[in-house]
């Protein structure tokens, strides 16, 4: 190569196009264009596009196990995706997040304190920050001891915490009631009406479009934003920029003097506290809760949503629980696609066969995922961006260009 | 490991730097063209970003904002008091006494397997001496972790370079200054003001480190697109970041052609003199010679000398440690 002095012009793909639009436009003109279109999200159990809906479930419960999904998918991205560290046992935060709820909440829980306290109308509300703060101290609990491990060792361990919680929570019959679950799980209950005698949010609400579902889908939809405020926040500082550098070379970063191991702790933390949440929903929303719903392939369909969205990007992993969600409830109860019979259900039952096989596909073709990151570290880096993007630009535009010499 | 070829620029340098630059310039670079970088082979215009940044004084100020040396040049910085690393059987270091003083550039040198990088990592606190001190502005710091020592103060950069390979130049440098930010999780997430002025300043200074090793223009190129000699240059960037006292770097010459080194030397006289004191682990004696102001050296884990450039390079010791000495000598 060293006789090749010059090279064809940048080559811009399609996502980089978009991304380099997408930057250059102004802070209200991006508002501008992306509150529509979240409105638009918003409005897909309501509009059900003919193609895209599904037939076998309703489509807004579909949707809200897509927004619960994705939360989990975002908390577990910054664990696995920004920090690097690999949780196999991610499905344990979920378990406590919804175990957390449905022990304050549910009659037949052994505290059944709510009717003497805690009005049964806001209990939900008020046992999810209960569910985060608890879900946020045991993954201070898992990360402390564990931490110290990488790479494969760590992995195997949280697989291990993931499987102890599922049994604890079988083998705990006189707080959890093992395998009976725990049964009237509170939920929020506003919009009370005459058609509605539980509120918007029962799950007896079935009276579509407007039923549980797409309910649970707003508010969930809603708690994405916030925590992707957070996350994003936290991505554009030290913080965001100690768990990159974790990952990249753990050994040089805390030479460099991050301290290593309080943000790795930090990772868990807030990954936890965000699996929490979605437990709480998850448990607010089905209103019944079991050990079975918590099995250690859960953890593994998480990871399938973050490496198939693309890791380290938030929209990439929201992408990918969607398809983790939606493609089994698209093809359920499906008997043809496009004029071709088909049997969807078999389909939908062989889904972790097509996702292993989609992951297998993935990692020979595109290796950081469907929407690879491409982080911004720097909070307040927006001159220094917009240079380059015009550089990045001009170079495009030119026909070809000197190749940049070596060292300087 | 028992090598003696050191001196000069030897054979085992130059094919390491042709493997390195052709892995660097040529197929890394277009590797990565195809998954799409836009930054890459992108040069910014600085005078957009921060037109003081086209002022070199201006830049040096920013660099070093907290000179603190010129009070007590000549003061001891770092003292080794017979410092000894074993590992296992093996005696890596043996009872090594020496000083570095402040606002020198003092250049640590001896054959390959001579202890000089256990040394290093003995001041970095990445291994422990089995016995004797560390002293750094007269405090121990044999047990004092490894992120807390850069907090006090010695920075350094890796023999083999370890960049942050997925981050772009500039956010390696800030990632530097984490050492001096005092904001955390909370901060972050409801952008406190310190954390703001935190950032803002951290930005302002990574820019003016990039400039001040010369590669300002890079510093949204992806760090492992950057060419060898200016990843060597994000080293010590990165290392300057955290506002250290005492700046390591580990034989940042290797596989640098003539007219790098002699760039590398003058950056690191122009580091020397923005209020930094250096310790320069390099096996290029023409390099050591013409930038240090004292030479420390070391044979199989032994201090053997230690003086002034020239008084050393006529050291028969140091001469019998290099070229080695005649069978019939020794006999």
């Amino acid at each position: 190569m060293s006789t090749d002095s010059t090279r064809p012009a940048l080559q811009l793909s399609f996502s980089d196009k978009l991304r380099l639009w997408w930057d250059a436009l102004a802070r209200p003109t991006q508002w501008a264009v992306g509150v529509p279109f979240i409105i638009l999200i918003a409005l897909l159990p309501i509009i059900k596009p003919p193609l895209l809906t599904t037939v076998g479930t309703d489509f807004g419960s579909v949707l809200a196990q897509f927004g619960m999904f994705a939360l989990l998918a975002i908390g577990l991205n910054v664990v696995v995706g920004q920090a690097g560290l690999l949780d196999l046992g991610y499905v344990g935060f979920y378990a406590i997040g919804a175990y957390t709820v449905a022990l304050v909440t549910s009659p037949v829980s052994p505290w059944n304190l709510t009717d003497d306290w805690l009005a049964q109308d806001w209990a939900w509300l008020f046992a999810v920050p209960v569910a985060i703060a608890f879900t946020a101290v045991s993954g201070l609990i898992l990360g402390t001891p564990t931490l110290r491990l990488r790479g494969d060792y760590l992995a195997i361990v949280t697989l291990g915490f993931g499987e102890i919680v599922r049994l604890l929570a079988d083998n705990l019959t006189n707080i959890t009631r093992g395998g009976q679950g725990l049964t009237q799980v509170a939920y929020p209950v506003v919009g009370v009406s005459e058609e509605r005698p539980n509120g918007i949010f029962s799950a007896g609400n079935t009276i579509a479009p407007l039923n549980s579902g797409t309910w649970w889908f707003w508010l969930s939809i809603v708690l994405i934003i916030v925590v992707l405020l957070i996350v994003g926040n936290l991505e554009r500082s030290r913080v965001g920029r100690a768990w990159v550098a974790i990952r990249e070379d753990e050994d040089a970063a805390e030479i460099m003097g991050v301290p290593t191991f309080k943000f790795k702790l930090w990772a868990f933390i807030i990954g936890a506290s965000i699996g929490g949440l979605s437990g709480a929903l998850y448990a607010g929303q089905v209103q019944f809760v079991v050990p079975g719903s918590f099995n250690v392939i859960n953890s593994m369909l998480f990871l399938c949503a973050v490496v198939l969205g693309g890791q380290g990007n938030k929209l990439g992993v929201i992408l990918g629980a969607f398809i983790i969600v939606y493609l089994p409830n698209f093809f359920l109860g499906r008997t043809e696609l496009l004029g071709i019979p088909i049997n969807g259900d078999d389909i939908a039952d062989y889904k972790y066969l097509f996702f292993g096989i989609a992951l297998v596909v993935l990692m020979i073709f595109r290796p950081q995922g469907l929407i690879p990151a491409r982080q911004k570290l720097l909070a307040y880096g927006r001159p220094i961006y917009v240079a380059t993007r015009k550089a990045a630009l001009a170079l495009s535009r030119k026909p070809a260009v000197e190749t940049k010499g070596g060292a300087r | 490991m028992s090598n003696p070829g050191g001196i000069g620029a030897g054979s085992e340098h130059d094919e390491e730097f042709r493997s390195t630059e052709e892995m660097v310039g040529g197929s890394i670079a277009e590797e990565y063209l195809p998954d799409g970088g836009v930054e890459e082979g992108v040069e910014i215009d600085l005078a957009a970003v921060d037109p003081g940044l086209a002022d070199a004084s201006h830049v040096a100020e920013v660099v070093a904002s907290d000179r603190t040396i010129h009070a007590s040049v000549g003061e001891p910085l770092l003292q080794m008091q017979g410092v000894t690393v074993k590992f296992g059987g093996l005696t890596a270091l043996d009872d090594v006494t020496f000083d570095i003083r402040r606002g020198e550039i003092l250049g640590l040198i001896g054959p390959n397997g001579a202890g000089k990088t256990t040394c290093f990592n003995t001041m970095s606190g990445i291994y422990r001496p089995t016995s004797g001190n560390v002293l750094f502005d007269g405090r121990p710091i044999g047990a004092v972790k490894r992120n807390q020592i850069t907090r006090l103060g010695i920075a350094r950069t890796f023999q083999n370079i370890r960049l942050f390979s997925d981050m772009t130049a500039l956010e390696n440098v800030v990632v530097g200054t984490d050492a001096r930010h005092r904001t955390s999780v909370p901060g972050a997430i409801f952008r406190s003001s310190r954390h703001r002025h935190e950032e803002h300043d951290a930005l302002d200074r990574a820019m003016a480190l990039l400039e001040f090793v010369g590669i300002g223009s890079r510093a949204t190129e992806k760090s492992r697109n950057l060419s060898y000699g200016d990843q060597r240059r994000l080293e010590i960037a990165r290392a300057l970041a955290t506002q250290p006292k005492l700046l390591c770097l580990d034989e940042p010459a290797a596989g640098f052609n003539p007219a790098e080194k002699q760039a590398l030397m003058d950056l690191i006289r122009k580091i020397r003199d923005d209020g930094f004191t250096v310790l320069l682990i390099e096996h290029d004696m023409r390099l050591v010679m013409g930038v240090t102001d004292r030479v420390v050296v070391l044979e199989f884990g032994r201090k053997i000398a230690d003086g002034l450039p020239s008084e050393v390079a006529s050291d028969p010791a140091v001469i019998a440690a290099y070229l080695g000495v005649p069978d019939d000598a020794t006999a």
